[in-house]
């Protein structure tokens, strides 16, 4: 296991393939979104119950453990060992492309991160799903709603990038 | 029980995918918003190519169960860009965060914060999603595969011939990049 980076195609292809596994074997498509959705109802029910409790859409999704949660565990698992074994592990504030462009303050980019965050999931939810979900599960099984969220997550992306970095490389 | 260990061993094996191909990467994921590294581009679509033929195949031996969310287009519409204006900022998906956490990306973990509160925000705002130009265009939880006549396998051709041409493009627009 070297530094080099696995293929993509070859890497996604494998991806597909675990996609297969699970939707045969556990009846799972993959995604991510929900999950974020049943821990703010976790959050919410302890920091203000009564006004959780009032809101329909945590009784939709309320806090669970379930087949979702453990994926999202698991990948971040799965992304320690291998990098771990890899050799790649690295403990870093801030992505080097970010830095040649903001500087190496941790609290900048800690900021940006944060409100983007709020921004991709306020959206994931509202288009019902997130790269994942709509990208990889929903446009496998042809439905148009995920190929249209997804053509647009990256229109949205590209307009950010381009406000953020110029144009070009 | 089992449902639970099954979500676990797929996120072990697919979160060691996005990391050894560097998918989970902010370098990576801004790589293709800015149309010079398309990287999570081929990714993404190979698996959804090699997805569609592994479906479309169990789907004939009555294997799978689809799982379909609905077509709302004003949702869909808004709720993409939305999401895309957050994503270009953060650098990590939902999926990819946790996976770059994993590997010692710190910044992830804010991003997971503030996903937590836009999460909170979005159960505020949740009744709106049903009126005016949210709910515009509700097509139901339709699939091409089952409900658009041209059956499974014309699809599939279709679909592959389409995902293998963009690659190509990306493929030549990558090398004039570099």
């Amino acid at each position: 296991m070297g530094k080099r980076p696995m293929n993509p195609y070859f890497g996604g292809v494998l991806s597909g393939i675990l996609v297969v596994f699970s939707v045969v074997a556990a009846g799972r498509f993959f995604g991510a979104s929900t999950t974020f959705s049943r821990l703010a109802a976790l959050v919410e029910g302890v920091v203000a119950p009564e006004h959780a409790a009032s809101l329909a859409y945590f009784e939709r999704n309320g806090f669970k453990v379930d087949w979702q949660l453990l994926f999202v565990i698991g990948i971040a698992f799965g992304a320690f060992i291998s990098s771990v074994v890899g050799g790649t592990f690295k403990i870093q504030a801030v992505p080097d492309m970010w830095r040649g462009r903001f500087g190496a303050s941790a609290v900048r980019r800690g900021a940006a991160a944060f409100f983007g965050g709020l921004l991709a999931i306020v959206g994931a939810r509202m288009a019902g799903g997130c790269p994942s979900g709509h990208g990889l599960s929903g446009v496998m099984q042809l439905v148009p709603g995920s190929l249209i969220s997804l053509i647009f997550f990256f229109l949205g992306g590209v307009v950010v990038a381009r406000l953020i970095y110029g144009r070009g490389a | 029980m089992n449902d639970l260990l099954m979500g676990l061993v797929a996120g072990l094996a697919f979160g060691f995918l996005l990391q050894r191909t560097e998918v989970l990467r902010y370098d990576r994921q801004l790589g293709a918003l800015r149309l010079i590294d398309f990287t999570i581009v081929k990714f993404m679509l190979s698996a959804v190519l090699a997805g569609m033929i592994g479906i479309v195949i169990a789907r004939q031996m009555g294997l799978v169960k689809m799982d379909i969310k609905a077509t709302v287009l004003g949702t869909n519409v808004i709720g993409g860009v939305l999401f895309g204006l957050g994503w270009g900022v953060l650098g990590y998906c939902p999926g990819t965060a946790a996976g770059a956490l994993g590997e010692g990306r710190l910044d992830a973990l804010w991003g997971m914060a503030g996903m937590t509160v836009g999460a909170m925000i979005y159960a505020e705002i949740y009744p709106f999603m049903s009126r005016g130009l949210f709910a515009a265009g509700n097509f139901g939880k339709v699939s091409l595969f089952g409900d658009v006549g041209l059956g499974d396998f014309l699809w599939l051709g279709l679909s592959l011939v389409l995902g293998l041409g963009l690659l190509r493009r990306l493929e030549l627009l990558e090398r004039v990049k570099r």
